[in-house]
């Protein structure tokens, strides 16, 4: 087949549909391995959109090369938790190795090496993605091999299948994550009715667990109330784009208990009257896609999906798997649904709200993976014994992703309102704990005494994240591979954020050189003041959560690189003019400024 | 009750065109009012060359040599507040557009390249002469800035609300019209 008749054939797959765009982006760069300009043409004349409207989406995702990328491309994640398992020098190893440069493809054009924002893998670091494929628990050794595999040219099929396993990691299951039947739970739903159901998950005081924790049942009342128009329906969407730093736990679930989560869409379809429900899955899981679309077609042929489900006429209702392509901004809900029409993915001004107007204006309920996983559990043992789970305020059981210095990193199901202590304790720490980054890079940063804290949302209100430091690490490097993460993450839409997140990056590289003064660190203060109050979205607000946290809590480690007590350059003032020097030839008292104030 | 003693200001012109200092001076009659309230020190206006201790350093135009880089950390020890007045103090501005090229082949091109200057001409590399640096810096790279005053140039008025609410001892915020990067 000719490329035209390659992107032709995805093209007609996808019925020419914009909102398809970035499926169809993906797939083609799958197929052609990157997105050439003729390609991105034929694409724009395909779905009839401008071609500059399908260069932007393009542009627009991490995961989309409008360059060539070779025929290896290897992203490292560079979370903090990886590079404490040794991500950095691994990756320079395998540099070496092929003798490259990270972020440039080789000359021959056979392999790029680059770093990618966490993949989901911090309880089986160090880990990379392979073509986009996840491998996990790198060593040395393995990457020695992997760089005379990439040198002879093997196919990725022929790599060792052992490099590409993930491994679960269920350290303690509980209630959820438990035996389940398909089908009973939305059974016991229809037996209810609609309302009484709805009824249920409010009587239930089940929150969403993407982190914010509203109250489910007053998003779907809301949605349920908002009036349809000619031609539409309601939106039922499954947030999958776990891409918090730290947090893996929808991986397990979508891995291991994909029927609870699918079902759970499948009640809330019912509760809503939706027909369409969508699940959007982080480029990162692209692994998982197959299995998933195996799972839905299973549950299509058992009458759970589809026309007339359970026998119920009129209720039709299925789900679409979208992959997204590498943009954490995505986890945003309105950012999600853009994304999903095939646009670059960048938060709405809100109101409306996607409750009312969401996927192509359509009322639309976006719930995290664990949030469906707990609808199907209150569908099947009802409201009262989900509420006895857990705090007043926080109830059920939560997943902990816990990684970093402990143990036995992997999932933990407790009750909300376990402490970080007890959690940690079943994870083994070796060493003191320093502290402990709950809810990922926008969470809160706690210290080795905040232990007893308990984790809900009365008190430390979190995703799921648990990342421990313990005694040997440097807190001032995690708050500072965090401000990394946001600079590269921020979507550009609103100036705070694109331009603060940017500034504070700098500001963090020009302490850990040793350039910094007290002036940094009251710049940095005011910045976090001013992204949080100005920024557009979640993303700005709480970029600088890290940073305000270790400076209260962990001054000392900012202090003891603070070299002046007077502001100096982030760079040295004297190679600034070493050009002149060099092409005056001169070398007297003038063509020489010092550093340090006179 | 004596009067208050007036606020002493200090002035200069980096890399910049004096654009900001004309601006200065368009607030007009208003100088005879400001004159009141304040004594210059080093200025283009007064033509004294040295700075003095001062409660107020204006400083117009980037960094884009070493004298530049003198100047401005003797306005950082003298002043008690330092503001950085225009799109070049703040960004770096025009002439901050060479750092997308290498100095040593914006040097070579001019003075060594056969066509715009007279034959034999060289590199100049008199001692008198400040060296340039590889790129030009906003001024709060080099040292730390107390106010930020936007605008190419900031307008009179913006200048005047600026000035007084400083010598009055507000926080100065410049509200809507009088705040812009133009």
């Amino acid at each position: 087949m000719t490329e035209k008749d390659i992107i032709d054939t995805i093209l007609t797959k996808h019925g020419r549909e914009g909102t398809r765009l970035l499926q169809i982006l993906r797939e083609v760069q799958e197929a052609l391995g990157w997105l050439s300009p003729p390609a991105i043409t034929a694409i724009a004349r395909g779905i009839g959109w401008p071609r500059a409207k399908v260069e932007a989406t393009a542009a627009f995702y991490s995961f989309f090369h409008l360059r060539p990328r070779g025929k290896y491309c290897l992203l490292w994640s560079d979370n903090i938790i990886d590079r404490m398992q040794g991500s950095r020098e691994l990756m320079h190893r395998l540099c070496e190795k092929l003798w490259l440069e990270p972020g440039r493809l080789s000359e021959d054009g056979l392999v790029f090496v680059h770093t990618t924002s966490d993949i989901g893998m911090g309880d089986q670091g160090p880990a990379l993605l392979i073509n986009y494929r996840v491998a996990t628990a790198m060593t040395p050794e393995r990457v020695d091999a992997m760089a005379e595999l990439i040198r002879a040219q093997t196919p990725l099929a022929e790599w060792p299948a052992e490099w590409f396993a993930v491994a679960d990691n269920v350290r303690k299951a509980g209630p959820l994550l438990s035996s389940f039947t398909p089908g009973s739970a939305l059974r016991a739903a229809l037996a209810r009715g609609a309302e009484a159901q709805l009824a249920e998950i409010g009587a239930s005081r089940l929150r969403g667990r993407g982190g914010a924790g509203f109250p489910t049942q007053r998003k779907w009342q809301a949605c349920r109330e908002a009036p349809l128009k000619e031609g539409q329906t309601r939106i039922v969407i499954c947030n999958a784009d776990e891409g918090e730093p730290g947090t893996f736990k929808d991986r397990l679930l979508l891995t291991r208990y994909a029927d609870l989560v699918f079902e759970g869409m499948t009640i809330a379809a019912y509760v809503l009257g939706a027909r369409k429900g969508f699940l959007y899955l982080r480029g990162e899981y692209r692994y998982l896609l197959e299995a998933l679309d195996a799972k839905l077609d299973e549950r299509r042929r058992a009458g759970l999906l589809g026309h007339a489900i359970l026998g119920v006429a009129d209720f039709d209702f299925d789900i679409e798997i979208h992959l997204g392509a590498g943009a954490y901004v995505c986890g945003e809900e309105s950012a999600l649904i853009e994304s999903l029409e095939g646009k670059p993915g960048r938060p709405r001004v809100r109101p409306p709200f996607p409750v009312t107007h969401g996927y192509l204006e359509q009322p639309t309920i976006v719930n995290n993976v664990e949030t469906f996983a707990c609808v199907t559990r209150i569908a099947e043992h009802g409201a009262e014994w989900f509420a006895r789970l857990g705090t007043p305020q926080s109830t059920g059981t939560k997943l902990f992703s816990v990684s970093g210095d402990v143990v036995r990193p992997g999932i933990y199901e407790y009750p909300f309102g376990t402490t970080v202590a007890e959690v940690l304790e079943a994870a083994g720490v070796a060493q003191c704990v320093q502290g402990v980054q709950v809810s990922g890079a926008s969470g809160t940063t706690l210290t080795g005494d905040e232990l007893s804290r308990r984790l809900c949302f009365e008190d430390v209100p979190t995703a799921g994240a648990l990342m421990v430091f313990d005694c040997r690490r440097d807190m001032f490097e995690a708050a500072r591979n965090f401000a990394h993460f946001f600079a590269h993450e921020s979507c550009g839409f609103c100036t705070p954020c694109r331009v603060g997140t940017q500034v504070v990056a700098r500001l963090m590289d020009k302490l850990a050189a040793g350039h910094g003064s007290q002036y940094d660190i009251q710049e940095l203060s005011k910045l976090s003041r001013l992204m949080k109050n100005a920024s557009h979205c979640g993303l700005g607000q709480t970029a600088c959560n890290p940073i305000v946290d270790t400076l209260a809590k962990f001054r000392p480690a900012y202090e003891r690189r603070l070299m002046t007590l007077d502001f100096v350059p982030a760079f040295d003032l004297d190679a600034e003019l070493s050009q002149a020097r060099q092409m005056t030839r001169r070398d007297d008292e003038a063509a020489h400024l010092f550093t340090a104030q006179g | 009750m004596n009067a208050p003693a007036k606020l002493r200001i200090a002035t200069a012109s980096l890399a910049g065109c004096f654009g900001c200092h004309m601006s200065f001076l368009d607030i007009d009659e208003r100088l005879l009012e400001l004159i009141d309230l304040v004594e210059f020190d080093r200025t283009p206006l007064t033509d004294i060359k040295t700075c003095h201790p001062c409660d107020l350093g204006l400083i117009e135009g980037g960094v884009c040599n070493a004298e530049n880089v003198h100047v401005l950390r003797t306005f950082r020890q003298n002043c008690k507040t330092l503001v950085a007045i225009g799109a070049c103090a703040v960004n770096g501005g025009l002439p901050a557009q060479r750092n997308h090229l290498d100095l040593r082949d914006i040097l070579e091109t001019i003075y060594e390249t056969e066509g715009g200057l007279a034959r034999g001409t060289h590199i100049p590399n008199d001692p008198e002469l400040p060296l340039p640096l590889n790129r030009v810096h906003p001024i709060h790279e080099i040292v730390k800035v107390d106010y930020f005053l936007p605008g190419c140039p900031p307008s009179a008025d913006a200048i005047w609300k600026f000035l007084t609410d400083l010598i009055a001892g507000r926080t100065p915020t410049l509200g809507h019209g009088l705040l812009r990067y133009d």
